[in-house]
């Protein structure tokens, strides 16, 4: 057994009202790759954020000893200084500066007062190789995909001779192909002899590249578990993770599509002018009534903007083709009028563009259709309260009353407020990009079950989804789409990952 | 009820009372500082009529600052509609029914011009209002260079700025002498019409099976602001009465708060400020609110110019300098957040009254200007720490 780089000892961390950790352990062995698993809210992000010192020595409770010496970090540059780093799911780059200075950003090499920056493109260049980017280190960082930033954030980290690295659902965000390369450049680190922790809703890929895993649940240490002696398996950790067994993480449905088509698009496409080039090219789809579609495909390939494109238009998009929405030809022409005529369209991104997040639980469902309730202009606050608390009641969103500020709840609570605030307007189609990204297992079988519930009372639901598995479990039909096209359609019978897998990368 | 209880409510809407608390405390400080001149009828009623023009243009930049933008061109803005005012009046000699109403016309579109190219083109806010600010006192100039300061006689519209109420009874009847009964009847028809609809309110709230605030919590409430209430209406009826310009900055304040929170519109305009790509999605036309936003800035200027003319009864060549600074001070002492989204229409207006109050107390406490500045900014920055660290706590 070699010896524990880090101890974490019965660390607990009260915030107001809330207990976040309590008397949790955490070891990490030196050279491992140690995964921290548990559900939205079980405290592993706290729990790092104690490590980073962000929350400061003092304001939690028990010892942290690093490389054998205890720890009292003040702030996260006390943490770093001690050769931790951690990268979180929203990364901390500037978009608009080059990969070179990005990589050295405060550890800048200095001639003097004045920055050298031919030592530094060169160390840039030395660093972009260690994790295998292959880009010009004069790009800016906007111009890069998100897979490659979160290589330069790992290459910024590598620069401050880390010890250990700390990933926050580094994954989440990336494609099947970018996932694969970052999770064999954390095993490339490993035979380095960085140790890295890495957080993860992506149980496949902990079983895969995991040493050891320790799981987390309501702020305590459930259990830690050793890869090599074959105790990780899926099943096990979704079972610690909520504390009880789900055999099937789709739940059954018994819904009866209907021959009738409420949306056919016929050669739709469409040009980005602040692109500068076409983001869809000729998309032809269907969708019946009570019928799911799953719209599966890479990150980048036009998922979004085919749903926004239709939704409206909001980015204004110059668009060629028909939609038949309900036997009516009709092409909308803003957000308003598409919610009007009974489409909705429910964000991948919750907190960039979904929600109000300062807002609280009522005025976020009721936004998009606020005259519902109101009177000549004049909303009823109390007809706003009762209906919030029966989609609160309806979705089992986890909160101590509507008036709560939806920046409070967690990332599945906050999905399910998005829902209800799409369902408030009562469409015929709805369109849901990413419904689980970035929630945890027991959310997202509730939100299965809420979409099941909605096809059983006539409504279709389009889903965009990079999740394979969901595409697979949700969909009754498959639409992949690639480079803007869609490049094949696949019923539920005949579709599996590698299908999709081989359209979608056409 | 404890007084644990009282300090817990206390806490927890700390940010809504805070202002009325600071305000209560500058208050006292002048009184006792002025051996009571601060509070004497007279000079209450002076603060008030000092108070509408930047009271009325907080109430327009808080919606402006709520929807992440800001209006620099208000102050000359007001400025110029005023010389056009004056100009209207007293040299071409029109009617006072006609120049009002077309000089508030005037206002709108000059702020639907300055938010054109927010609106459609993303140009930002204090660049188009820059531009606008230098344009507005070139016209100001322009209108005055011939004449001069011009003076404006009409009755009617200098009694907007000077002048109260009429009193139907004479002011030395035995019953209450010395006071003006209207503005007393005004007073306690607005304490009862408060108290009602509290009630009234939370009936409803409870006939929902919703929570209401405890009963002796809400008996403390109501007594306190009733007697607030009770108290101006009694000083401002010690001096003639109700001014006029009260009256106008208190329907502009109610209007708008009630739009701010009642309406569709209202919730509109508070979803853009605190998130406009959601807003969009949402189906709410950003580039429409904004325009409504700063269109109500533009009418809002017409009435601050229009008060401030009448107040000084002349439009000169520098009526208006610095209000924009001076309203955009107001709002975010009154809490408005920076960050969007956030902030009171009477949260505004009380600020507007603490930023007047500092420059009234200390005039009458013989205060250097010099002094008043620095005082001023040393408030402001203290409004917005306590503004800040308060919605931290909050979690």
């Amino acid at each position: 057994m070699s010896p524990h780089i880090l101890e974490m000892r019965s660390i607990s961390k009260t915030f107001p009202g809330v207990k976040a950790l309590d008397e949790v352990s955490f070891q990490v062995a030196e050279g491992e790759i140690h995964c921290l698993v548990g559900e939205n809210g079980a405290g592993k992000s706290t729990l790092m954020k104690v490590l980073s010192g962000v929350y400061p020595h003092g304001s939690y409770s028990g010892d942290i000893l690093f490389r054998g010496e205890v720890q009292s970090f003040r702030g996260i540059s006390d943490s770093e200084h001690a050769g931790i780093a951690i990268i979180y799911q929203e990364l901390a780059l500037f978009p608009e500066l080059s990969v070179y200075e990005n990589i050295l950003m405060g550890q800048e090499i200095t001639k003097g007062l004045s920055v050298d920056w031919n030592e530094t493109i060169k160390k840039a260049t030395q660093m972009l190789k260690t994790v295998r980017l292959n880009v010009n280190p004069e790009t800016l960082v906007k111009d890069l995909g998100i897979g490659q930033q979160q290589l330069i954030e790992i290459a910024k980290a590598l620069c401050k001779d880390v010890k250990l690295l700390i990933l926050d659902e580094p994954t989440a965000a990336l494609n099947e192909d970018d996932a694969e390369n970052l999770l064999s450049l954390i095993q490339d680190l490993k035979k380095s002899g960085i140790t890295s922790v890495l957080i993860s809703h992506r149980l496949k890929e902990v079983i895969e590249i995991a040493d050891t895993v320790t799981v987390l649940r309501d702020g305590r240490t459930i259990c830690t578990l050793d890869r090599h002696k074959g105790e990780v398996s899926e099943t096990l950790l979704i079972k610690n993770m909520v504390g009880r067994e789900i055999n099937n993480i789709y739940p059954p449905r018994h819904h009866k599509i209907e021959d009738e088509l409420v949306l056919q698009v016929n050669n739709w496409s469409a040009y980005s002018p602040k692109l500068g080039r076409a983001v869809l090219k000729n998309v032809s789809f269907k969708l019946r009534k009570g019928e799911i579609i799953g719209i599966a495909g890479l990150m980048g390939s036009g998922r979004t903007e085919l749903a926004k494109s239709l939704f409206g238009n909001p980015d204004g998009y110059e668009i060629e083709g028909e939609v038949t929405f309900h036997q009516q030809k009709n092409r909308f022409r803003s957000p308003s009028e598409a919610i009007k005529a009974g489409l909705a369209y429910a964000s991948e991104d919750r907190k960039g563009n979904g929600l109000i997040l300062i807002q609280d639980i009522k005025s976020n469902i009721t936004l998009a259709n606020l005259l519902k309730i109101s009177r000549r202009g004049v909303v009823d606050a109390n007809q706003e309260v009762k209906h919030a608390n029966e989609f609160k009641a309806a979705l089992n969103i986890k909160a101590p009353s509507v008036e709560q500020a939806v920046v409070n709840l967690s990332g599945g609570n906050q999905q399910k407020v998005s829902i209800a605030k799409w369902l408030f307007v009562e469409p015929k189609i709805l369109i849901l990009d990413e419904p689980s990204r970035g929630i945890d297992v027991g959310a997202k079988f509730e939100i299965y079950t809420i979409m099941n519930r909605l096809v059983e009372l006539g409504m279709s639901i389009i889903m965009i989804s990079s999740e394979l598995p969901e595409v697979l479990g949700m969909s009754d039909r498959i639409y992949v789409v690639s480079a803007g096209k869609i490049a094949g359609e696949l019923s539920r019978e005949e579709a599996d990952q590698e299908k999709i897998m081989h359209l979608a990368t056409q | 009820m404890t007084i644990q209880d009282l300090q817990k409510a206390l806490n927890k809407n700390i940010r809504d009372y805070g202002m009325f608390i600071a305000l209560f405390v500058i208050m006292t400080i002048f009184t006792i500082a002025t051996n009571g001149l601060f509070l004497s009828p007279r000079n209450i009623a002076d603060l008030m009529n000092q108070t509408g023009y930047i009271a009325v243009l907080a109430v327009g930049m808080t919606l402006v600052i709520v929807i992440r933008h800001i209006d620099l061109s208000v102050g000359f803005l007001a400025g110029f509609l005023g010389a056009v005012t004056a100009i209207g009046l007293s040299i071409l000699h029109l009617p006072i029914w006609l120049v009002i109403p077309a000089v508030l016309v005037l206002g709108i579109l000059a702020g639907l011009l300055t938010s054109l190219p927010v609106a459609k083109l993303g140009i930002p806010s204090f660049v188009a209002s820059l531009a606008g600010w230098l344009i507005y006192r070139g016209l100001l100039l322009l209108s005055t260079t011939g004449t001069g300061t011009i003076n404006i006689s009409d009755p009617t519209f200098v009694a907007l700025g000077n002048g109260s109420i009429p009193d139907i009874f004479p002011e030395n009847s035995l019953f209450l002498p010395g006071l003006h009964k209207v503005t007393l009847l005004l007073g306690l028809l607005a304490i009862i019409w408060f108290i009602f609809s509290d009630l009234r309110a939370r009936k409803q709230k409870k006939s929902y099976q919703f929570d209401v605030i405890p009963t002796d919590m809400l008996i403390l409430k109501l007594v306190l602001i009733s007697g607030a209430l009770a108290f101006i209406t009694w000083k401002l009826a010690g001096y003639n009465g109700m001014g006029w310009t009260v009256v106008i900055m208190l329907v502009v304040v109610g209007i708008y708060d009630w739009i701010s929170r009642q309406t569709v519109l209202g919730r509109h305009i508070y979803a853009v400020g605190g998130n406009p790509e959601a807003a969009e999605l949402s189906g709410i036309s950003v580039s429409k609110i904004t325009l409504m936003v700063f269109g109500s800035m533009g009418l809002l200027s017409a009435v601050a110019g229009i008060l401030f003319a009448s107040r000084l009864q002349s439009a000169g060549p520098t009526a208006g300098t610095l209000f924009e600074l001076d309203a955009i001070a107001a709002a975010y002492i009154g809490g408005v957040s920076a960050a969007g989204g956030v902030g009171k229409i009477t949260g505004s207006m009380v600020g507007a009254l603490v930023y007047m109050s500092l420059r009234n107390g200390m005039n009458l406490m013989g205060v250097d200007e010099s002094l008043q500045y620095i005082i001023r900014g040393g408030v402001l920055v203290l409004a917005v720490i306590f503004d800040v660290s308060t919605r931290r706590v909050k979690r």
